[in-house]
């Protein structure tokens, strides 16, 4: 809406519209405020949840009651902070490990299928790329629960059959490792993809004519040339992962990962604990945006 | 020498294929089709009593309507505000600013959801930031609850999936040609006229892909109405999560699953119809 009146007061005053051109100071203005108070609404819910972790209080709210540092390093038992709160930290480890073995699985059979579709021809490629994509389109939850409902009817089958009890196939971390893996490979595809579109195949034919075979032209020469991608793919699916919990929530046992936890917490009230949590996951978040976006711009110069 | 060249690039291409496969066909065509199964299945075999009961009782399909209507609200919503951030940041503000501006906006949204949303409730809910400061300055008289509304609800869904609106349009509009622009003004073009002729147009591809996405987002999310939404505000998400966890009606949580995955792939279907723009080339 604030675009229309924007575009309007900018025409009547005859002046231009993008950089290139000179401006006036009312479209200018307008464009500014606009955009400003965008991130002034994009932040300050984050803004407001890292301050009060500092809050005095027992509740994240105002009034400010002093500063203190209690929501992270008390022990309690008044109040007990985040390195003393056994149940958000094994939360925390539980989410760490299923989110690095995502990273890792991810990334290798990410890495496979940007190869695939991107270097090898068969037949119905157009179908399996279709079918690649198709997790974009799946909301979690129906992800999460047909992996539920495959792997209960598998582990039923087998051990009925054969009287083995394969654990992978119950809730549990690995069953929360493939249900997060089966969406986010198809991302870091996309990541992996995009960069081995731009590659310059003479460089692979040139290998391959003083000897290289196939995977040793991959290795030497393809892979390194995608190490930028392979790292940033990573970076997305190791954040993915941590952060999910339309797929996860139907696949967790008595193992919850943090997004699960904290949940259950926002839910029924908490103490300024998650806020310490907050502070957290957002500066280590926004490092590693920093660091991905710094990377690949460095890299996009050279 | 042409032969072992052939037979090298077969094995590569079934060292590549096969992980891909047993992804794709493991973990997305089986447990598909095995949710279709299941939301055939009742107590006696073959039923088709699960979907009898989605549309016999109201409480059902009426949160499947307001779900569907409520996420291409949000979408529309979404865009309008989208539209103008990316082409100020694409087009009109300089360039040192830009960069800046884009860390900025990708930021909060590697930030968990839950986060996100646990900020707006300290933000709005009766005892929360917003009304400490409203009625500190006189504004209200007494606190009001601003949560567990559909408005709020509805900030709360736009707020939750703005970026992926705005990124694949600033990658369109990037490539946008200023000349372009330059062109139609100085052959006397209006603002209005420029924005319809030229820019939406040129900016279809991303406009469309970040609408597919932002709505299916929306249409899955289950965090945001569940703790913004009111008790009336009930999600289609919430219905198959309380079947599936609450109830442990698998089969009912099946057919729900099914509904809402044939509901997301028809709406999408006509809008690519209706814009007339080709899937693949929308998903890049």
């Amino acid at each position: 809406m604030d675009c229309i009146e924007i575009n309007k007061t900018g025409f009547q005053e005859g002046d231009q519209m993008i950089r290139t051109l000179p401006n006036s100071k009312s479209y200018l203005s307008g464009f500014r405020l606009f955009t400003l108070l965008y991130f002034v609404f994009l932040f300050a819910p984050l803004v407001v949840t890292m301050i009060l972790a500092f809050n005095n209080s027992m509740f994240p709210s105002l009034p400010w009651k002093g500063f203190t540092l209690a929501w992270f390093f008390g022990e309690g038992p008044e109040k007990t902070g985040l390195f003393y709160d056994k149940m958000n930290l094994r939360a925390i480890a539980t989410s760490f490990k299923v989110a690095i073995s995502v990273s890792i699985l991810s990334v290798a059979v990410g890495t496979m299928a940007a190869f695939l579709f991107e270097q090898e021809d068969f037949k119905f490629k157009g179908a399996l790329y279709f079918l690649m994509i198709a997790p974009l389109v799946i909301p979690g939850v129906i992800l999460g629960i047909s992996i539920l409902l495959f792997s209960t009817t598998v582990g039923l089958f087998i051990e009925n059959t054969f009287g083995i009890d394969i654990k992978i196939l119950r809730p549990g971390f690995w069953l929360i490792v493939l249900g997060q893996f089966s969406f986010i490979t198809t991302i870091v595809t996309m990541t992996i993809s995009a960069r081995l579109k731009k590659f310059d195949r003479a460089l692979e034919e040139a290998a391959s004519d003083l000897g290289a075979n196939r995977f040793e032209v991959i290795r030497l020469i393809t892979l390194r040339y995608l190490k930028p991608s392979i790292i940033g793919g990573a970076a997305i699916a190791f954040l993915m992962s941590f952060e999910n919990f339309n797929t996860t929530t139907f696949l967790i046992s008595s193992q919850p990962t943090l997004p699960i936890i904290l949940y259950q917490q926002v839910r029924d009230g908490s103490t300024p604990v998650i806020n310490a949590i907050s502070f957290i996951l957002i500066v280590s978040v926004s490092i590693i945006a920093v660091a991905n976006l710094y990377y690949g711009s460095k890299e996009k110069n050279t | 020498m042409k032969n072992s060249k052939i037979s090298k690039i077969r094995w590569s291409f079934v060292i590549f294929f096969i992980p891909v496969f047993l992804w794709l066909f493991l973990l997305i065509v089986l447990p598909h089709l095995e949710l279709l199964r299941m939301s055939f299945q009742g107590r006696s075999g073959f039923t088709l009593e699960n979907y009898r009961a989605f549309f016999t009782e109201p409480i059902y399909w009426l949160t499947f309507v307001r779900t569907a209507l409520y996420s291409i609200l949000v979408t529309f919503i979404v865009l309008i505000i989208a539209l103008p951030i990316a082409f100020f940041i694409t087009k009109v503000v300089n360039l040192k600013l830009q960069g800046l501006l884009l860390v900025f906006l990708l930021v909060p949204f590697w930030v968990s959801e839950l986060i996100r949303v646990y900020g707006w409730m300290i933000l709005l809910r009766e005892s929360g930031v917003l009304n400490h400061f409203l009625v500190g300055i006189g504004l209200f008289k007494q606190p009001i609850e601003m949560l567990y509304n559909d408005i709020t609800m509805i900030m709360g869904l736009v707020y939750t999936s703005m970026l992926f609106m705005i990124i694949p349009i600033i990658g369109v509009m990037e490539s946008l040609d200023d000349s372009l622009i330059e062109a139609a003004y100085d052959l006397g073009a209006k603002k209005i006229a420029i924005w319809r002729e030229i820019i939406i147009p040129y900016s279809m591809p991303g406009i469309m892909s970040g609408s597919i996405i932002v709505f299916m987002l929306v249409l899955g999310s289950y965090l945001t109405p569940k703790l913004m939404g009111g008790k009336n505000s009930l999600w289609f998400t919430e219905q198959i999560y309380n079947q599936i966890i609450t109830y442990f009606n698998w089969n009912q949580g099946a057919a729900f699953g099914f509904l809402l995955l044939v509901l997301s792939s028809i709406i999408i279907w006509i809008a690519l119809k209706l814009t007339k723009q080709d899937f693949r080339k929308v998903i890049k």
